[in-house]
């Protein structure tokens, strides 16, 4: 794998996409993509060699928990954040040798509410879309178009800072599509926002997944991963853990569901193989947290009773327990031994 | 007129677009053709369309500070004899006085002001025109991705702020001249005789470029939660020593002073406008300043661009 890191502008002649995947497949290709982020209070690694390759029409989701890297990504893929090694094509061009090929075929939808606050929310549409070429005649016509379709009719002469939350969201949204864009890139699009405004967007964005669009989406929900995307890449510390279909994952990674019991007392180490549960075929593993005993397994029919019966074999009292069923939040469990935390 | 979106998963009332229109907003969406000099002008635009939006606060703030300048030096302090020290009297020994005699060459306090409170106003106007926006820009939601997302060269944006801060600048020294002109006590009004347009519109120019490049500069450079310091430490030294009051000429017997203010931009703004404006009072050569405000609009400028971008990308 190669981890040239190329020096900003040194000359490529940006109309030739460089040799490489095919554009017309591929929409994102990043090779061992890094980011380290330099102060004088220390350096923080926080991409640390990401491979992708999302094809073309695909919803793709980075799904992690805060600071495993996320927006980071999505900055050197939309060319605001310099990688300091690794490659990244998107829509075929390099984001380093050519920033302006790249930002000509994307459309972005920041973490941060990124509103030209001084500005209408017909204004943030007209100029966007003058931005990217269109005449002044066009620009309206696309952002009445845009106004419209994502229902924010009756706020076309708000500021952009009198919007509410679900209304930001929906017109940075509309924001980043006034152009055709190749790849719509969603930094945790739907964070912060109610239940009611999230499956909103929700719809919103699975109409645009209908029509082709590619997408790449992050978020922290595991639901919305499971809800949108075709495939998922798990990330944390600023590397993918897995990757694949949602269904794929559940599958894999043991594929089981998680059984947790929590005690009032501390949990000897040794306490799975005493008990003989690590021997079982149904087993994938089982572990001891502190005062936690946690256990995968594909049968997991009457396991929870059996572990409080265990444990009180051993003089522990239940505190409490739970059973999760096969999802990203198990898979995430059993890639890190974390519990996944929202 | 068309199907809503499946109202399967969402409530009532909570749909508020339609499933075909979004839809159609993909097919039917223009194919961008963007050049820079097209994204380069809707950016001015867009400047524009927010300068026009706060335009009364702009103008106030264009047309207060120099009124109320000309008001108390050229009418309340001559009409109440201060005069005798700021404009009329025996200057020489006073000060902060400019040390010129009206009584010999009939120079008022007015005629040292039009072209020092010009070059004030560049420099102000500059400063409100790029730093402040922009240090707003790089904080809290950091609003500059926005503009950096359009499909240009970073170093383009930059240099698109720098135009719109050097019209603002402009604009706002233009504003002083009829102040000035207009208010004074009887008999204190300056004697303005401008030489040639071609020079005077030449120095205006490049003392807006380069006033609002070294504003781009600032606002790259300074930290948002110390922007009181940018007015302490920076723009307040600048102005009170930058000629603004007196002519540099005058610092010849303050020969340490004369020197160090060589290193102050808003110095060659002034001198530069005194030469154009007032040309009866002493003033530096003109192919110093000249060179001076290109200089300073080449290196501002070109550490701005660069500044800029290390800001905007991380
Ligand atoms: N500009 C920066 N300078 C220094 N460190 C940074 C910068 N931006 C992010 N980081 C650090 O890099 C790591 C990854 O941050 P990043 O914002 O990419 O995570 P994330 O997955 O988007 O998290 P979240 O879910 O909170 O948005 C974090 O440790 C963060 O503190
Ligand atoms: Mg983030």
């Amino acid at each position: 794998m190669t981890t040239a890191v190329r020096e900003p502008g040194t000359g490529e002649t940006p109309e030739t996409p460089l040799p490489g995947p095919d554009p017309e497949i591929t929409a994102i290709n990043t090779k061992n993509l890094k980011k380290t982020y330099k102060s004088p209070r220390g350096n923080v690694e926080a991409v640390r060699g990401i491979d992708l390759d999302v094809p073309r029409g695909e919803f793709f989701g980075l799904l992690g928990p805060n600071g495993a890297g996320k927006s980071t990504t999505i900055g050197m893929l939309t060319t605001l954040v310099a990688p300091t090694g690794g490659t990244a094509l998107v829509a075929g061009r390099d984001v380093v040798a050519d920033p302006v090929g790249v930002k000509r075929r994307i459309g972005v939808v920041t973490q941060n509410n990124t509103l030209d606050m001084q500005l209408t929310v017909a204004e943030n549409l007209q100029f966007r879309s003058r931005f990217f070429g269109l005449s002044s005649r066009e620009a309206s016509r696309r952002a009445a178009q845009l106004i419209d379709a994502f229902g924010l009719g009756d706020r076309r002469k708000a500021l952009a800072h009198a919007l509410s939350g679900g209304q930001a969201r929906r017109l940075l949204i509309a924001r980043a599509l006034v152009h055709k864009p190749d790849v719509l890139f969603l930094d945790e699009p739907t964070a912060g926002l109610d239940p009611q405004t999230r499956v909103n967007l929700w719809e919103i964005l699975r109409v645009l997944h209908a029509e082709g669009q590619t997408v790449l989406l992050t978020t922290h929900h595991m639901e919305e991963a499971e809800q949108l995307c075709d495939r998922v890449a798990i990330v944390d510390h600023g590397r993918v853990l897995a990757e694949g279909g949602v269904d794929e994952l559940k599958q894999g990674a043991g594929a089981a569901t998680v059984v947790t019991v929590r005690f009032e007392e501390q949990v000897q180490p040794d306490f799975p193989e005493r008990m003989g549960l690590t021997a079982r075929p149904s087993v994938s593993s089982a572990e001891v947290d502190g005062d936690q005993v946690r256990v995968f397994s594909a049968e997991p029919d009457g396991l929870l009773g059996e572990l409080v019966e265990l444990g009180a074999r051993e003089g522990l009292h239940v505190r409490d327990a739970a059973q999760l069923r096969p999802s990203l939040e198990t898979v995430f469990l059993a890639l890190t031994g974390r519990e996944y935390r929202e | 007129m068309t199907a809503t979106a499946q109202p399967a998963d969402v409530g009532a009332g909570a749909s508020e677009f339609t499933a075909a229109s979004i839809a159609a907003l993909i097919s039917a969406a223009p194919e961008p053709r963007p050049t820079l000099a097209k994204t380069f002008a809707a950016m001015m635009a867009r400047e524009f369309r927010v300068l026009g939006r706060n335009a009364i606060s702009t103008f106030t703030r264009a047309v207060l500070q120099p009124l109320l300048f000309v008001f108390v030096f050229s009418y309340v302090l001559p009409k109440i004899g201060g005069g005798m020290m700021v404009a009329g009297g025996t200057g020489a020994g006073g000060g902060s006085g400019p040390g010129l005699s009206s009584a010999g060459g009939g120079v008022t306090f007015a005629t040292i002001l039009v072209p020092g409170l010009m070059a004030s106003m560049l420099l102000m106007q500059a400063i409100f025109g790029t730093t402040m926006p922009l240090v707003m820009e790089f904080s809290w939601q950091r609003t500059i991705e926005d503009r950096a997302l359009a499909p240009v060269p970073i170093r383009v944006l930059a240099i698109q702020k720098i135009l719109a801060g050097a019209i603002q600048s402009f604009i706002g020294a233009c504003i002083v001249f009829p102040i000035v002109l207009l208010v004074h006590a009887a008999g204190q009004a300056p004697h303005v005789h401008v030489t040639n347009w071609v020079l005077l519109v030449a120095i205006m120019v490049f003392g807006a470029t380069s006033a609002s490049s070294l504003g781009l500069l600032l606002g790259t450079l300074v930290d948002p939660r110390k922007m009181q310091m940018l007015f302490a430490v920076i723009l307040l030294p600048l102005t009170m020593l930058g000629c603004v009051y007196y002519p540099w000429s005058a610092l010849g017997s303050i020969k340490w002073l004369q020197i160090a203010s060589l290193v102050n931009p808003m110095v060659y703004m002034a001198e530069g406008l005194r030469a154009v404006l007032t040309p009866s009072m002493g003033h530096m050569p003109l192919w110093a300043v000249l060179l001076a405000l290109v200089g300073g609009t080449v290196v501002f400028g070109s550490l701005a661009t660069r500044t800029f971008r290390n800001r905007v990308v991380n």
